[in-house]
């Protein structure tokens, strides 16, 4: 029996490649009849994550911070903690730090390594964050990186990059954007975009 | 180690349209669904730990950075099913070699056929018992 393959090997015996589609009907056919996946319960959890999670609970976690003062307080210090107070938990937001950018600091969050991410607020990441060109420049030089994605920063705002991993899954409280003032938390929620939250891009009124 | 309780839960929030204004699909192939949903759901059953797991996800991302066929494009969900792949043989729950014969079985299907039968008529070998440890 062998154990791990090549890293790049998705071979059949004859040395064909074997695409991915088919290993993975594969690998559920043989996980399925030994009774150690059941397909339904695969489907709740794909279903869960392609309509039910996403950057909507994230955006209300926002808006809620910059409508009040004292669960800002609470999000900075225990993220995780009061995210859940809003109903949002589950696998990968285990260890949610929450960094807050303003006029002097700007936050952006990475995975370098592969792609941890805090899904229970953000749902599953976009394709650019997994690739391994944003992953390896934006520590290099992010300021160039942000202004590609249409993220100008101005000279005086110190760029932080913050490597999320098992231990630490980073989401960014972006900045109120001006104007708001008599907006209210649902309104706000409504202007509160992903890639924000990533820190690549403003809130914009 | 279950999270299914709270994922379950923010179901309710399936009404309201979250903020995607780009409209990106979350998968881009059916298959990746797949291989997400799996991965997701051993280890909710406590099959692995899911440090084990990014373990081996980092393991594949950085072997496919370090080396990889001329021209290959980066497939994210590809790295991801070979990491569940290196888990899952590593602690001998689906050997590799039984998943290329099975997938080679899948391939030599007449076009049409119908897969979604449960009668094991067409896979009754090899594969039942005794893996293990």
């Amino acid at each position: 029996m062998s154990t791990a393959l090549n890293p790049d090997e998705h071979l059949d015996g004859s040395g064909n490649r074997i695409s991915p589609a088919l290993r993975t009907e594969a690998l559920e056919q043989l996980l399925t009849e030994r009774g150690l996946v059941d397909p339904a319960v695969m489907d709740k959890f794909i279903a869960t994550y392609e309509t039910a999670v996403g950057p909507l609970n994230g955006a209300k976690v926002v808006a809620k911070a910059w409508t009040d003062p004292e669960y800002k307080a609470r999000l900075l210090a225990e993220g995780t903690a009061a995210i859940k107070e809003l109903g949002f938990a589950g696998p990968q937001g285990e260890h949610i730090v929450v960094v807050e950018n303003t006029d002097t600091v700007h936050n952006v969050v990475v995975c370098t390594l592969c792609s941890c991410y805090p899904w229970p607020v953000l749902g599953l990441p976009p394709a650019w964050y997994k690739d391994p060109a944003y992953r390896a420049r934006v520590v290099r030089e992010p300021r160039k990186v942000l202004a590609e994605m249409g993220c100008e920063l101005g000279d005086d705002v110190e760029i932080i990059v913050r490597d999320s991993s098992a231990e630490v899954r980073w989401l960014v409280l972006p900045q109120r954007p001006a104007g708001t003032e008599d907006y209210t938390e649902e309104q706000l929620t409504a202007l509160v975009t992903r890639d924000a939250m990533v820190g690549v891009a403003h809130v914009t009124k | 180690m279950s999270a299914t309780p709270s994922l379950i839960d923010l179901d309710a929030d399936a009404q309201s349209a979250p903020p995607r204004a780009n409209g990106e699909l979350v998968f881009a192939e059916p298959w990746e669904s797949r291989a997400f949903g799996m991965a997701v759901s051993l280890h909710d059953a406590g099959l692995f730990a899911w440090s084990q797991f990014q373990a081996a996800l980092i393991a594949r991302i950085a072997a496919w950075e370090n080396h990889h066929p001329e021209g290959e494009c980066y497939s994210y969900y590809t790295q991801w099913l070979g990491a569940l792949e290196d888990v899952l043989a590593g602690d001998g729950t689906v050997f590799t070699d039984e998943i290329v014969q099975r997938a080679e079985e899948l391939a030599a299907r007449p076009a049409g056929y119908d897969h979604r039968h449960d009668d094991g008529d067409e896979h009754g070998h090899g594969h039942g018992h005794g893996h293990g440890h």
